[in-house]
């Protein structure tokens, strides 16, 4: 599914938080949203989830405007929030519908591609964070949202669970193409993952410069032409001139 | 790297973790109920020898084996069965309706600002009235018999529920809400399936302070006049000199107080597994 961003903004109690983003997301492209905090990446992806209703502009999905959660899209926060009182396989059947059975076994299906099968009744108080974002990752799945928004959903992560989730996440979005916007504040997850990575500056937050990564996948965590982007995108956030 | 490490073992050790009871070693003197009965019985014991050698006087302070005595004997001429059933069919009723009210208006509360904004102050303003300054008015009200205490346990026992079913519902977390908002749930589902299983363990708490505060009342009650109950033993016992009829129910109250309060507590250990608290060690 294809998603369209037209001047949207945010105010909150008359401060504008984030001012005139304007982009397209091709279906099956994964576009990241990368600034430094405060710039209102987090505002925008509420915004096109459907949980924030309040934004200026137009959000369009397969070129219908939008006003609300849609049904097919899928947010990943940057906390699991499991339900507590749900074990595993609960949590993760928790947005499907249809009957028991059925359920549980697409729910298995997708705590499989994590590297969950056997953890089905496990409660969310025996996980470690990394396995309890692994459920997070699957229940987000498990809908088969046609676009999938998440929200620095990695940064809690230690750097080897981190980079073993970003594979994980490219892996099963070769078996399913969902469009994914992905906010960071990571520059390395931004380069690895994104298409193409919209750059956020300033506050209110506004679009700074696009950034379309070319570069084939699997890509080369540590290869000289990442590098290259990473400098770039590090040029284009400019932050010597905010610490000056 | 601490997570890193326990995310690893996580993985590796998950089939055994999800029993961690099984391979703690129990130490037999340490059981909770052994622990829990050392105090009691060495009480009972001098107490009792202090009877024998006649410490106290036994019009004021009978020994324990008498107040056992005493039960027994109730027990044997069947008496006892109806002043426990009746007292603990008062209890059980006052705490069935007052919960049932505390949870139709604490829901009400909880849920609808303009509920709140509505019953609230009414229902804080009540709060700050004693209870038991109700007796007179409700055995005006509805005379001797059963309503009238029932009523009163009831006033007793609503007060806790709400308040906790109040918090509970306006303290569950607004990052779960969002997750069952993000899948489409309506508002009765979001009830259903978030908001109530997150306010539950504080509906337990307010249950168990309830039925306390429903015991407590059951006795009031039965003091301002009754033909029969545990709190009606207390006042003949105090009109027939007889220590050890009073001691016999408060001891009797203990027990069944106890009991119910076990009960719940099972159900709340049931129902809340699922919570990551501290252990003790």
């Amino acid at each position: 599914m294809s998603l369209q961003l037209e001047r949207v903004g945010r105010t909150f109690a008359g401060k504008p938080a984030v001012q005139d983003v304007s982009f397209r997301a091709e279906p099956g492209e994964i576009i990241g949203l990368l600034g430094t905090s405060g710039c209102g990446k987090s505002t925008l992806l509420r915004a096109i989830s459907g949980l924030d209703n309040a934004y200026d502009g137009v959000i369009e999905i397969n070129g219908k405007k939008v006003n609300g959660i849609q049904k097919t899209t899928g947010f990943m926060f940057q906390e699991p929030r499991l339900l507590p009182w749900l074990n595993v396989l609960d949590n993760v059947t928790f947005g499907l519908e249809g009957n028991r059975e059925e359920k549980q076994k697409k729910a298995g299906r997708y705590l499989e591609s994590v590297g969950l099968a056997g953890n089905e009744i496990l409660y969310p108080k025996q996980l470690s964070g990394g396995m309890a974002q692994r459920v997070a990752i699957a229940r987000a799945l498990a809908t088969s949202p046609e676009i999938l928004l998440l929200d620095e959903p990695f940064s809690a992560l230690d750097a080897f669970t981190k980079m073993q989730l970003q594979d994980l996440l490219l892996e099963v979005w070769r078996s399913y193409r969902s469009t994914m916007v992905l906010v960071t504040h990571d520059v390395d997850e931004a380069a690895y993952l994104c298409d193409r990575i919209i750059v956020l500056r300033g506050q209110p937050g506004t679009v700074e410069r696009e950034i379309a990564i070319t570069e084939s996948r699997p890509r080369e965590r540590g290869s000289s032409e990442l590098a290259a982007y990473k400098a770039e995108i590090l040029a284009s956030l400019d932050l010597t001139t905010e610490t000056a | 790297m601490a997570k890193n490490q326990s995310e690893v073992s996580g993985i590796f050790t998950a089939g055994s973790k999800s029993k961690p009871s099984a391979a703690k070693p129990k130490n037999p003197f340490t059981h909770p109920l052994l622990l829990g009965s050392i105090f009691p019985l060495l009480l009972v014991v001098v107490w009792e020898v202090l009877s024998r050698l006649e410490v106290f006087p036994a019009y004021q302070l009978p020994a324990p084996s008498v107040i056992l005595g005493t039960i027994a004997g109730m027990a044997e001429d069947g008496t006892l069965w109806g002043h426990v059933f009746i007292t603990s069919y008062r209890v059980l009723m006052g705490f069935l309706l007052g919960t049932a009210a505390a949870v139709v208006l604490g829901s009400l509360v909880g849920f609808y600002k303009h509920a709140e904004a509505l019953f609230d102050p009414l229902i804080q303003a009540f709060r700050s009235i004693p209870s038991l300054a109700w007796v007179p008015l409700f055995i005006l009200w509805m005379g001797i018999g059963e309503p009238s205490k029932i009523a009163m346990i009831a006033v007793g026992v609503f007060f806790p529920v709400y308040l906790n079913i109040v918090s509970g519902i306006g303290g569950v977390d607004r990052k779960l809400i969002e997750v069952g908002k993000m899948y489409g749930l309506n508002m009765f589902q979001l009830v259903r399936r978030i908001i109530l299983p997150a306010s539950l363990p504080s509906f337990l708490v307010g249950l168990r302070s309830g039925l306390g505060l429903g015991w407590m009342f059951v006795v009031a009650a039965e003091l301002m006049g009754a033909s029969q109950g545990l709190g009606y033993l207390l006042v003949v016992g105090q009109n027939t000199l007889a220590p050890e009829t009073i001691i016999a129910s408060i001891v009797l109250f203990a027990v069944i107080g106890k009991l119910s309060d076990w009960i719940l507590k099972k159900l709340e250990t049931r129902t809340l597994h699922w919570q990551d608290r501290a252990a003790k060690s």
